[in-house]
């Protein structure tokens, strides 16, 4: 046996401390709560899931989830991703407390300088899924690309990609 | 359509835009103006539209609901495009935050329409109009097939009969 090799943490400690912190990013913005978008984690791969409800809807003859919803997702998918990956090192290696996030002590976010969207299908009137992936990321600049779904992971029903300013920079 | 009727009018109009699509009730989203492919709407502030709990700014995607909905009656208005259009894509520009407790207004041109496409773009303003808080540059689709000429929004919205 390795002497060198750290005995790992507890599963339910390390779950415990990644799904407060997302919880603590998430939670706390009300335009995420109003369209009801949930965000599930497995290790640290995030999807966000969008439920479908009457509210979303644009286009009633179709029927139709509304562009603009299809556009707050994946900026929504976009930014927690990116805050999501910043914050992972710090989390992991102890330097960021977990239960000090929340509304009244949010990370700082970054900023969305443009986000442009490629509708590819309409929404349909069923749930949807966004993941989003951190292209580059560099000290002030970062381009994110999204992608999202609904019944068939395979067939995109939107896609987009944005720049964003890092926080403190 | 909307230019030239009666205040009274126009907020029937407005009204029943809202009560169409779900989703632009959902925010509280008006339509203010329409006519010969340009759009005007707002969104009054509102908590729930809130993307940074800090500061109070709301969310990028708000303005994106209303900068897409705003394009997309832009388009419906313009004589040569159809009474119903989706978006093919649509690229924001966010130049500031918007100001907590502001209303946001946007104004959308659609400028130029093919057989097909229908090309907009669009400004989103708070009450500081000098300073624009975000722009938008889209594609729309436009089906100019007059058979295909749908016009069942358009006549439910304005109450008047499909052609």
């Amino acid at each position: 046996m390795s002497q060198s090799r750290k005995r790992p943490e507890p599963v339910e400690v390390v779950k415990q401390r990644r799904d407060v912190a997302l919880a603590g990013l998430v939670d706390g913005i009300p335009y995420v709560q109003f369209l009801g978008i949930k965000i599930e984690r497995h290790g640290d791969e995030l999807t966000a899931v969008l439920p479908f409800d009457e509210k979303l809807i644009g286009n009633p003859l179709l029927p139709a989830i509304h562009g603009g919803v299809t556009a707050a997702f994946l900026e929504t998918a976009a930014v927690i991703q990116l805050s999501w990956a910043t914050l992972w090192e710090d989390m992991e290696s102890g330097v960021l407390d977990p239960t000090t996030l929340g509304p009244e002590n949010m990370p700082y976010l970054p900023k969305t300088i443009d986000f442009s969207i490629d509708y590819l299908r309409s929404g349909l009137p069923r749930d949807a899924y966004a993941r989003a992936r951190v292209v580059r990321q560099g000290r002030r600049y970062a381009s994110v690309h999204v992608e999202a779904w609904q019944d068939q992971r395979g067939k995109l029903y939107a896609q987009a990609t944005g720049h964003f300013l890092m926080p403190n920079s | 359509m909307i230019k030239g009727l009666t205040p009274e009018k126009k907020a029937e109009i407005a009204r029943k835009f809202t009560e169409a699509i779900p989703h632009c009730g959902a925010l509280g989203m008006t339509l203010d103006d329409l006519g010969d492919g340009e759009a005007v709407m707002s969104l009054p502030y509102d908590e729930k539209l809130i993307g940074d709990p800090r500061t109070g700014v709301i969310h990028g995607g708000a303005v994106s609901a209303l900068l897409d909905t705003c394009c997309g009656s832009a388009v419906m208005s313009h004589p040569n495009a159809p009474a119903i259009t989706a978006t093919i894509d649509l690229r924001i520009d966010y130049m500031r935050p918007a100001t907590p407790g502001q209303k946001i207004t946007a104004k959308a041109t659609c400028y130029h329409v093919t057989r097909s496409v229908a090309f907009v773009r669009a400004v989103a303003l708070d009450e500081d109009e000098g300073r624009p808080v975000a722009t938008a540059t889209g594609a729309f689709t436009a089906d100019g097939d007059p058979k295909r000429r749908s016009t069942e929004i358009s006549s439910e919205i304005t109450g008047e009969a499909s052609t």
